[in-house]
This record gives C-alpha cells, structure tokens and sequence, in this order.
C-alpha cells in the first residue's frame, strides 16, 4: 500500500528583476511584501523576517514584540533556490518537531538580464499532522474519498 | 512586462476552494482561522444576516473545513483541526495572495532602481 500524500502547492511569480536581485527583495526584502494579515500571533504582525543562510529563523514579530516561528532555513543557495520549513499545525500554531516539518522550495531563474520566474513549491503537508487523528484518517483508508464524497455533496447542493 | 499565474493543484484542491469561491464563506473562513467564534461574533464582523451565517457555517462544516463545539449555552465553530483540507485550502490562499504581493512589491522595485536595504 502507498503512503496516500496531500497534493502540493505550487505557484509562480513573474518579476522584472535580475535574478540576484529578484532573490535578495524576496528574503532580505520578506517583510515588505508578505500580506501583513497572515501571521499566527495574536498580536497584529509588525515584522516578518527571513534569516539569511542554512539554519536561519523565519518567524514574525507582532506589534507587542512577541516572537513566533514559521520554520528553518535548510537550503540557501543565492541567487537560484531556496528551501524552508513551514512548521505549522492544524491550530496554527509552531510544531518544533522537524518530523512534521512541511517544506517550501523557491527556485530563480532568470528569464532575461532583467526578469525572473519565481517558482515555488510547497510539499510534504502531510507531514503537518494536528495529531494522530490525520494520520489514523489517512491510514485507515476511505479518509480522503470520505472528505471528497463531502465536498460532493456540498457542490450538488449548491447548484 | 509583468505577469502571474498560480496554477495550484486541482485534483484535491478544486473542492475546497470551490467550497471558499463564495466570498462571505471565505470571509468566515478566515475569521475562524484568526479564532473561533460564534455565530454572532461572525455576523457582526460581516455585513449579511445571522441565518446567512449558520447557513455558511453549515456548508463549511459539510465539507470538513470547520468543527463546532459547545461552550456552555454557546456554539463555537473553529477550523476543523484534525483537517487536512482546511489546512491545505488555507495555504493554497495564502501563496496565491503572497506571490501577488511579492510581484506587485517587485513591480514597485523596478521602477525605484535604488536598492532598498
């Protein structure tokens, strides 16, 4: 039996900005340009920062100078990838352990001297359990057709 | 010339975001996932009636997205936390509107060519 997965999520920006400089604004840069109303702090997000290097924070800083993580830097290989943790559960909140670390990668490729595609992948979200309860779903079978069967039903219902 | 394009995964994804496609779901939604909340905390942080609320409610809860337990005489809906979906569906919203950003801030950059550091 294969281990059932949760699809990934991938995305892909565009920008007018050598690759160089395209990969400096999206980590130096991270505060400017991340929507101010994602953040899991109770507070309003005053600062959103991406550390530079293997092993660098990512974490966000609200208004009350409270601290919480998002992940880890695990690969930095400037100007072209990029890979970090996204170590958030099911109720938002930081899970230390690297077993349930979800990744993100984000690739640079220059296009031209001045524009860059940014491609970027977020997978293994199924390791971000919010407990055995995913798992066991999962394990026992008929979790996923179950959920799709709901959704079904609501789409149907809708019409 | 700038553009964008997200194509997310739509095998497991088409669902849920048809599910958040309704605007004052995905408003819901998001007011669950900053806390949970009753009926008529969310009915008065939006601007449709409290039955259009539950009715909402109810189709997210359907779908597996949102979980309601009872607080004394209240019902407290919250993200459903053992789901996976909510989860996923959540992210997929959050790259899609963090790459806008970072293309329409890369855009603003382009046109200062002064390096901001």
């Amino acid at each position: 039996m294969s281990t059932p997965t949760i699809p990934s999520i991938s995305g892909t920006a565009t920008v007018g900005l050598p690759v160089e400089r395209a990969f400096r604004f999206f980590t130096e840069s991270f505060t400017t340009w991340w929507p101010a109303e994602y953040h899991i702090g109770q507070a309003d997000l005053a600062e959103a920062v991406m550390e530079s290097g293997v092993g660098g924070r990512w974490y966000e800083r609200g208004v009350d100078g409270s601290e919480c993580d998002w992940g880890r830097v695990v690969t930095w290989e400037p100007p072209h990838r990029l890979v970090v943790t996204w170590q958030i559960n099911g109720q938002w909140q930081y899970d230390p352990d690297p077993g349930h670390a979800s990744e993100i990668e984000v690739r640079f490729s220059a296009d031209g001297p001045a524009q860059t595609t940014v491609e970027l992948v977020h997978r293994h979200l199924d390791r971000l359990v919010a407990g055995e309860a995913i798992r066991d779903t999962i394990a026992q079978g008929g979790g996923w057709s179950a959920v799709l069967e709901a959704f079904a039903k609501v789409a149907t219902d809708a019409q | 010339m700038v553009s964008i394009c997200l194509p997310f995964v739509v095998t497991y994804g088409d669902a849920s975001l048809g599910l958040l496609g309704d605007p004052t779901r995905r408003a819901i939604f998001e007011l669950l996932a900053r806390r949970p909340s009753s009926v008529g905390e969310l009915a008065a942080q939006l601007p449709v009636s409290r039955p259009a609320v539950s009715q909402h409610l109810r189709a997210l809860k359907d779908g597996g997205l949102v979980v309601s337990t009872t607080e004394g005489t209240r019902h407290v809906y919250r993200l459903n936390p053992d789901g996976v979906t909510a989860l996923r569906a959540y992210l997929d919203r959050i790259w899609d509107e963090a790459l806008a950003a970072f293309q329409k801030a890369a855009e603003a950059a382009v046109t200062n060519p002064e390096e901001q550091s």
